[in-house]
């Protein structure tokens, strides 16, 4: 069976959880960089960016996170954890994993009062999406191989680059499934390439 | 279109909290400091609880330019809290684009009979509650978030144990019941019937509930996410530390790995004295602040 991590230092683990499981694939929470070797994908899930970096180095995660992405296994970034991926943080002058060839803008929307849901078509996955923003980033600018896959009004929201996928919103926050059954399928075609 | 503050983006943004520590502070340095340990959100106070207690008076809303201050200070969210029914003070510190109020009994109530009507805000709500019966008005009128009330300020972790250990026994209690049992269960604790048969069908409260009201040290913080805890928030514990910084960091890193005793250990070293701790029976009853809300 597909088994697929998620990130659990911090943030919206348990909903990512019955999500893939909704999905029909395993799930394990991820809490020490050595069970990276057990699973087959792995979500980044919303939180807090900045509490995340911090536990991801306290616990020495950050090379082997990276690691996991250039060995080829699929990573999606929900909302903070699209910050973690992104090559470039408007502000900053360092970002994180930068796994993913894109520009983000953190809180891009305003504050929790600006917080809000809309309704998104995403390219491949759904016409009608009811998506959850909360405190939420977009992405400014992306590069070449990155596949713009939802935008809100003129913001990107979604986005994938090969085996990365990140959206700024919450899939895990509603019962729709079919953002994460994206990502499964994803899982399960790596799964098979990595294998022949 | 798009909608601003449904219950899901409210509730969901407390979701976002999980695993984490929340930090009273009452300045951009102490603000600054809680954000670098890996706090995910800080409470923005002119005092903190074991202050509040000290100096006596009414205590309200913080100085304004204190929040507006931390507001400036830190891109985690701010939390602020407003007296027990005080509408203008809630109505203002939301439009200051604080991310979410605490209607606290840490601070004098306004109102002896009521509480706000929550759902009216844009602004999330978080409320303490010390059993199942609270924790369920509480969401009744709209909280989109639960702590514990424990007996703030005290560095006495007793209290919080107690409303904690309360709240999951009568979940598991009203899980395990039959549905003819839940009306006379909703009529002594006075709870909304149908958000106790919502909790019965989900099998948990349908909001984040974190522990306050006493936690000291990282052992505390710990000992909180063992029986049940979505997070905590931490007072007076960490800034009437010796060591704030240090501090912190020990008690983000102890609430994360909370199982993981070794690391309690090791973080638990060198990190200073925690702060004097009060007996709950040496507190006039007048002075418990857990008594407060209704």
């Amino acid at each position: 069976m597909t088994k697929i991590g998620v990130l659990g230092l911090q943030g919206a683990v348990r909903e990512h959880v019955r999500s893939i499981e909704a999905c029909g694939a395993e799930a394990l929470i991820v809490k020490k960089k050595e069970q990276l070797a057990e699973i087959d994908g792995l979500i980044l899930p919303g939180g807090e960016s900045t509490t995340m970096r911090r536990l991801i180095n306290q616990y020495d995660f950050f090379e082997p996170l990276q690691q996991f992405g250039e060995r080829g296994k699929p990573i999606f970034g929900t909302c903070a954890g699209l910050i973690l991926l992104a090559t470039e943080i408007v502000g900053q002058d360092n970002a994180h994993l930068q796994l993913m060839n894109m520009k983000v803008e953190r809180n891009a929307f305003g504050r929790q009062k600006d917080s809000f849901e809309a309704k998104l078509h995403i390219t491949g996955v759904a016409e009608d999406f009811q998506a959850v923003f909360i405190r939420a980033p977009f992405i400014v600018d992306v590069g070449n191989q990155v596949e713009v896959l939802a935008r809100h009004n003129d913001a990107i929201v979604a986005a994938r680059e090969g085996h990365y996928l990140c959206s700024a919103f919450h899939p895990e926050l509603t019962e729709d499934d079919r953002l994460t059954q994206y990502f499964v399928n994803m899982v399960e075609e790596s799964k098979k390439e990595l294998a022949s | 279109m798009s909608n601003i503050g449904t219950d899901r983006v409210k509730r969901g943004m407390a979701e976002m909290q999980k695993g984490g520590v929340i930090m009273d502070v009452v300045n951009a340095e102490q603000a600054k400091i809680a954000e670098e340990a890996g706090a995910v959100a800080v409470m923005a106070l002119e005092r903190v609880p074991s202050d509040i207690r000290a100096a006596g008076g009414v205590a309200r809303m913080a100085d304004l330019s204190i929040v507006e201050e931390v507001l400036n200070a830190v891109s985690i969210p701010v939390m602020a809290k407003a007296r027990i029914g005080h509408i203008v003070e809630a109505r203002v510190l939301e439009s200051m684009g604080v991310d979410y109020l605490d209607e606290s009994e840490v601070l004098t109530p306004a109102d002896e009979v009521f509480h706000l009507n929550k759902k009216d805000y844009t602004v999330p709500f978080v409320c303490g509650c010390r059993d199942l019966g609270e924790a369920a008005r509480r969401i009744g009128e709209g909280a989109s978030m639960l702590r514990t009330k424990g007996e703030p300020g005290t560095g006495n972790i007793v209290e919080a144990v107690r409303h904690m250990r309360e709240v999951q026994g009568q979940v598991r209690r009203l899980v395990g019941m039959s549905y003819d049992e839940i009306m006379t269960f909703a009529k002594e604790l006075g709870a909304p019937y149908e958000v106790l048969v919502g909790i019965k069908e989900n099998g948990r409260l349908p909001v984040v509930n974190f522990a306050a009201g006493g936690i000291a040290t990282p052992a505390d913080a710990a000992l909180m996410m063992e029986l049940g805890a979505d997070g905590v928030f931490v007072g007076s514990g960490i800034f009437k530390s010796d060591d704030p910084a240090k501090y912190a960091k020990a008690i983000v890193e102890a609430t994360t790995h909370y199982q993981d005793y070794e690391l309690i250990a090791k973080v638990s070293k060198g990190i200073g004295s925690a702060m004097k701790g009060i007996e709950i029976g040496t507190i006039a009853p007048e002075q418990r602040m857990q008594d407060r809300g209704w």
